[in-house]
């Protein structure tokens, strides 16, 4: 196990070295500047532009720019904004709070849908609760989230003026009101995520299930005089839960990465919408940071899906 | 164009605005004869102020009797700031942030004149603040001004925001306000004056770049500007004190209680939440009343006329400097002249006729334009220099007419062949027109390609991602600065009441090239001996009224060759809450005058 372990982080350096070449190239040869904004200010000069891309060394070879970044890396400095300029760790850590809160709620929210309904469904395959539920999953991962956020928006937002639109990170308020207030605030955001990913999961824990209910050992179970409940939870669960844990594990690296459109929409700090304002302003640093944290998540997650594996089935060994 | 009218002659206007000076002229009579040339009689009242005659100041009334007690104010900017160094600002949305902790000498209100704001009273002639040979400014700051920290404001300060500025280390972007200032000097604790490198009419430089503590940012001057704390914890003069800031997304200010202006301000707390669309933060502001202050609303006016019918808020239009234009390309784009194409050294072989460009000019249906495009976002002009009104030429008109163009252009020799398009030589009227990608420009775009159809000219639409169009990346051939075209359209920001950067636009040693990686603000490569003697003498003009003069001749210059089209001019468009008072500029950032922003009961 130990000696697994070792190997696999060991092969992972190779594939965050070829990572962060590729993620670099892309980002140098993309057209744009991050000073491009300039140009469209009359009182800015070109010259005041071409400093600062020589301040910020954006004229050197790519290659040079690559090791300089690498090497700051390792120092365990992430770099500089060019936009903000401020640390982009600072930045960062600024926005994750937020990200954790929101889109963590909403794969709970996902989770708590898809697991008794997908179980349930699955129990009791072609019934009328598993059509409807069927039916609602399909609509639910058929209609993308900037969709249903702005449904909600013209329902909640416009129509009844119940809740609010915007998403404020700091709310002025404290005690019970903040706690209303954030309620208020997160439920839209929250529901359009946890839905749309919670229909998918319906989907895949009742295909799972339904795998598992028909093998013997479960007719085995049911015939010991064992009540379904305990057949359902203890017996059939958790041998339907192996792919799901996978498919949940490779989902997390989303809650750090954020929804990009859905905390557009709510206007959600979180990383989501960092990343794509950082995207639209060429802040290199920023976009080479938080896709690069996104890789090493995505790595690191592969892993844990695979170790979570072999606990949950010890028939598979590590070697 | 027919021109029926006597020119504006520089120096008999400037003779007379002496004489109603000197007692000698009344008002009326000078007004009258103005208006004999075809000026406006408010036209003709602003030139006079203009030249230092003093008139009633219109001013904005502030009503609240007694500092804070207006709550909280929400404003919602679709584009957050992402610092809050003003020395650093990158876009107008860093500067709107720096603005709530900070403030300059000066603002500009909504006609384009100053306004004081840690000045005690504008600089002129009259008080001596303007020196008579124009190469100098001198600055008289208000006292008992104190930092948020309590420390005394003085002309140090002042003096340390030019070093810090023009320091090449710094690398900070205003450096621009201080361009023709060779020194900032400290005359006594209160009074400040500004060398110009060589006598000039733009006294006003610098006058409303945000000053910093000297205190904070000595000790982080050039390059260890970045390490310095208070980049990101302002401590400024203003009318907020800073409370927390979240780049790119939130920033919050409480109410500054040693303010210097008398029971401002109004609000308890400011608040300023960034990211989203526009056309959400026009709702949020319109249609639901959740923010009190909408941002640079760039929204269909359509949409916002909708939103607005619920009266939460209302749509407010400033006029600025900002012009919608289409750029004839006045060198060859199409052959290889040393090595670049569009070379100075070229001419176009089509637009180098003037009846073509003429025609193309009357083939731009402007009302229409802003009738089912721009609605109050976009006004109709055929002049390149629109605001503030004093420099507004009276001697162009906006004329769309098929059938003048097609006149001319059967005049001229451009005859239809088969297929509809006009030829002559061998050569078809056919033009690549490319911009932005933009809803907007692409509409413009097929009107314009509509209305030219007509004549006999076929346009060939091109529409290029902004982030590669506007960028200044040499490599890439689909810049707005090659210009490897025959048309381009996009906005001139002018955001200086004076128009000079502006009309640098057309001086010939500001042609885009190989040479100057394209840098050259010339990007349509116009070159006329006549426009470059007019420019280089309202450099040195130090009389307002004759430069006022040399303005509106160097517009009417251009308009005349049809050098440049002109679409319409854009007024910057904010969102006000239903109670909110806010005197909104289009000269200046919206929130420079946020200390006289407050709430009607």
């Amino acid at each position: 196990m130990g000696q697994y372990l070792l190997r696999r982080l060991l092969i992972a350096v190779p594939s965050l070295l070829g990572i962060s070449i590729v993620l670099f190239t892309v980002l140098a040869l993309a057209p744009g500047d991050p000073f491009s904004e300039m140009a469209l200010n009359p009182n800015i000069p070109p010259e005041v532009q071409a400093a600062l891309r020589k301040h910020f060394g954006l004229d050197d070879p790519i290659w040079q720019r690559y090791f300089r970044w690498l090497v700051a890396m390792l120092h365990g400095d992430w770099g500089f904004s060019f936009i903000s300029r401020v640390d982009v760790d600072t930045l960062i850590l600024s926005r994750v709070p937020v990200t954790l809160a929101v889109i963590g709620a909403s794969q709970v929210l996902a989770l708590l849908i898809a697991l008794p309904v997908g179980i349930y469904s699955a129990a009791r395959p072609y019934s009328w609760f598993d059509r409807i539920a069927s039916t609602l999953a399909l609509i639910g991962f058929s209609l993308p989230t900037f969709f249903t956020g702005l449904l909600l928006i013209l329902l909640f937002s416009i129509k009844l003026d119940w809740l609010p639109f915007v998403y404020r990170a700091d709310l002025s308020a404290t005690g019970w009101a903040w706690w209303v207030e954030q309620f208020k605030q997160s439920i839209m955001p929250i529901t359009v995520l946890g839905l749309f990913q919670g229909a998918g999961w319906t989907r895949y824990v009742r295909s799972a299930t339904l795998d598992v209910i028909r093998l013997d050992y479960v007719t085995t179970a049911r015939s010991k005089g064992l009540r379904e409940r305990a057949v359902i939870l203890k017996h059939v669960a958790r041998n339907a839960m192996i792919p799901v844990v996978t498919l949940v594990a490779l989902t997390m690296p989303q809650v750090f990465g954020g929804a990009v459109v859905t905390e557009q929409i709510f206007r959600v700090p979180g990383i989501g919408s960092l990343l794509i304002d950082a995207i639209q302003r060429n802040d290199t640093p920023v976009v080479m940071a938080v896709t690069f944290v996104f890789a090493c998540l995505v790595i690191a997650f592969n892993l844990l899906a695979d170790l979570l594996y072999g606990w949950l089935d010890p028939r598979i060994s590590y070697r | 164009m027919a021109n029926d009218r006597p020119a504006l002659d520089a120096r008999a206007l400037g003779e007379w605005a002496d004489d109603v000076r000197a007692g000698r002229l009344p008002r009326r009579e000078f007004v009258a004869r103005l208006a004999a040339l075809g000026v406006a009689a408010p036209v003709a009242s602003a030139l006079l102020s203009f030249a230092g005659v003093a008139q009633a100041q219109a001013q904005p009334s502030y009503r609240p009797t007694k500092r804070g007690g207006g709550g909280a104010l929400k404003m919602l900017f679709w584009q957050g700031p992402t610092l809050l160094n003003p020395h650093f600002a990158i876009g107008a949305k860093d500067q709107e942030g720096c603005w709530l902790f900070y403030e300059a000498l000066a603002r500009y209100d909504a006609d384009g004149n100053l306004a004081p704001v840690l000045a005690a009273a504008i600089p002129s002639r009259a008080n001596g603040g303007i020196a008579a040979d124009g190469r100098s400014v001198t600055w008289t700051l208000k006292k008992d001004v104190r930092w948020h920290d309590g420390r005394p404001f003085t002309a140090d300060d002042v003096v340390f925001n030019f070093a810090y500025a023009t320091d090449p280390q710094t690398a900070s972007t205003s450096v621009a306000s201080y361009d023709g200032i060779v020194a900032a000097k400290k005359v006594d604790t209160h009074t400040v004056r500004y060398e110009f490198k060589t006598p000039t009419p733009l006294w006003d430089r610098a006058a409303n770049v945000v000053l910093v503590p000297k205190h904070l940012f000595e000790a982080y001057g050039g390059a260890r500007s970045r390490d310095a704390p208070a980049n990101l914890k302002p401590v400024g003069t203003g009318p907020y004190r800073f409370v927390d800031f979240k780049p790119g997304d939130l920033l919050r200010g409480e109410l500054n209680r040693d303010y210097h202006g008398a029971n401002r301000p109004h609000f308890d707390s400011v608040e300023l939440k960034g990211g989203g669309d526009a056309t959400s933060a026009a709702r949020a502001v319109l249609q639901t009343g959740e923010y009190d202050f909408g941002w640079n609303l760039q929204v269909e006016d359509e949409v916002l006329s909708r939103l607005e019918s619920s009266r939460k808020g209302r749509v407010v239009a400033c006029p600025s400097g900002d012009v919608e234009v289409i750029l004839i390309n006045h060198a060859d784009p199409w052959t290889e002249v040393d090595g670049e194409r569009s070379s100075a050294r070229s001419h176009h072989p089509i637009l180098s006729d003037h009846a073509v460009r003429e025609a193309l000019t009357l083939l731009l249906d402007r009302k229409s334009v802003q009738a089912f495009v721009y609605g109050r976002a976009g006004v109709a002009t055929a002049n390149i220099v629109n605001n503030p009104s004093r420099l507004n030429s009276p001697n162009i008109k906006d004329e769309f007419s098929v059938e003048r163009a097609n006149a001319l252009l059967d005049a001229a020799g451009w005859k239809r062949g088969a297929d509809g398009i006009r030829a002559k030589d061998g050569r078809k009227l056919k033009f690549l027109f490319q911009t932005s990608i933009n809803s907007v420009r692409q509409k413009v775009q097929s009107i314009y390609k509509q209305s030219c159809a007509k004549a006999g000219i076929e346009l060939e639409l091109k529409a290029i991602a902004a982030s590669v169009f506007f960028s200044s990346d040499v490599a890439n051939p689909d810049t707005y600065g090659k210009f490897l075209a025959d048309l381009e359209m996009y906005a001139v920001a002018g955001r200086q009441p004076d128009p000079d950067t502006f009309l640098q636009w057309f001086v010939s040693w500001q042609i885009a090239s190989k040479a100057n990686k394209w840098q050259g603000v010339n990007r349509g490569r116009y070159r006329n001996d006549e426009y470059d003697r007019l420019y280089r003498a309202s450099q040195s003009e130090l009389d307002p009224i004759k430069r006022t003069a040399l303005v509106i001749a160097m517009n009417d210059f251009v308009c005349r060759e049809h050098a440049i089209i002109p679409v319409v001019y854009r007024p910057s468009i904010y969102g006000v809450a239903r109670q909110l008072v806010a005197p909104l500029s289009g000269w200046d950032n919206a929130l420079s005058s946020i200390a006289e922003w407050y709430a009607e009961a």
